[in-house]
């Protein structure tokens, strides 16, 4: 009887320290590193302080909100939910991207709608500086044919020469 | 013969130029709306709240056996509002304050005191609450709602609005002692 318990206390003990490894390494990666933390929280501004995205902000509130970030994370919430849960508490200003709805749309239409503006303005006024000389030949025919114009030419390359 | 400076002249279609001075006033209009609300202070004695607010409280909290409560169905009581956060040092001044004065009120039936989390995070809040034993119903500024309708500075800051529903009286920063709650609240429970 003694012959049989050794071989099974040896395997028990086998599968204790073969399994320990394995449950440590798998508690470890449950925790999310600082840079999982920090990849949702530069997405992310402080609402209590001026334009501070999250992932910098020095303040003991935007520690506890990446801790937050933290704990949700290792309960498997996605980015998305995350980012969700900030809007619902904390209003839509949390996002440094303002969600492409309503109101917001000026953001995102503003900036391209000015610099087209502003390029069609541009070369509409540099095709102005231009055009002088394309239609005013019908005047410098007129004023070649002029005599004194003429000769006042023919002076200058005389003197030219 | 033809004006040549005539011919050269291009300028920006009208249709374009409508558009340009509209798009520039539309922004003007937008930043100076932004800069008014910007210098906006808080909300002031004499302001009416309006009764839509609804605060979602905590779990542990509840105002008449519900989980809610709504500014609206609080109308004929003295309502006494504190914004507070768990981050906030100088909030935890006035803590026991103002969980005395509540105690004090309570049993009158004619004051409620709400205390609103502003910007917090669930976890840290409920260790605050614990930490200075708060009976009074708490519940978080989801969306900051609440904040952006008394237009907040910050926290602590308190509004004491009267049975009429109109803001009566704000402090801005912690409250010193029991009995400056209290002297607050007496003249307003005093008034007809």
């Amino acid at each position: 009887m003694r012959r049989g318990l050794f071989p099974i206390l040896l395997l028990t003990l086998l599968v204790i320290l073969l399994w320990s490894p394995i449950r440590s390494v798998s508690a470890q990666g449950g925790t999310p590193t600082d840079d999982e933390v920090n990849r949702i929280a530069r997405q992310l501004y402080c609402p209590v302080c001026e334009n501070t995205p999250l992932d910098v902000c020095p303040t003991e509130a935007c520690r506890q909100w990446r801790e937050l970030i933290r704990q949700m994370l290792a309960e498997g919430k996605s980015e998305a939910e995350i980012k969700q849960y900030f809007v619902e508490h904390y209003g839509a200003r949390v996002l440094s991207e303002p969600p492409r709805q309503g109101f917001n749309w000026i953001v995102y239409l503003a900036p391209p709608l000015l610099i087209l503006s502003g390029v069609i303005l541009l070369f509409r006024t540099l095709r102005g500086w231009v055009r002088p000389s394309d239609v005013d030949e019908e005047e410098i025919q007129e004023l070649s044919d002029d005599p004194l114009v003429r000769k006042l030419e023919e002076d200058l390359r005389k003197r030219g020469s | 013969m033809e004006n040549p400076s005539e011919k050269v002249k291009q300028g920006v279609p009208l249709w374009a130029q409508v558009m340009i001075w509209t798009g520039l006033l539309g922004l003007l209009v937008i930043l100076g709306i932004g800069l008014v609300r910007a210098q906006q202070g808080t909300v002031q004695r004499g302001d009416r709240i309006p009764g839509d607010l609804m605060l979602t409280l905590y779990q542990e909290y509840e105002y008449n056996g519900q989980s809610q409560v709504s500014l609206g169905e609080l109308h004929g009581k003295v309502v006494l509002i504190n914004f507070w956060a768990s981050w906030c040092k100088p909030c935890e001044q006035e803590a026991a304050e103002l969980q005395q004065a509540w105690e004090y009120y309570q049993p009158t039936g004619e004051v409620v005191f709400l205390g609103v989390d502003y910007v917090d995070t669930e976890p840290d809040a409920r260790i605050y609450l614990k930490k200075f034993n708060i009976t009074y119903p708490n519940g978080p500024d989801l969306g900051t709602r609440f904040a952006q309708r008394f237009r907040i500075k910050g926290v602590p800051e308190t509004y004491i609005i009267d049975r009429r529903g109109v803001v009566q009286y704000v402090k801005v920063g912690p409250f010193r002692s029991v009995e400056e709650i209290q002297m607050v609240i007496d003249r307003i429970l005093a008034q007809p």
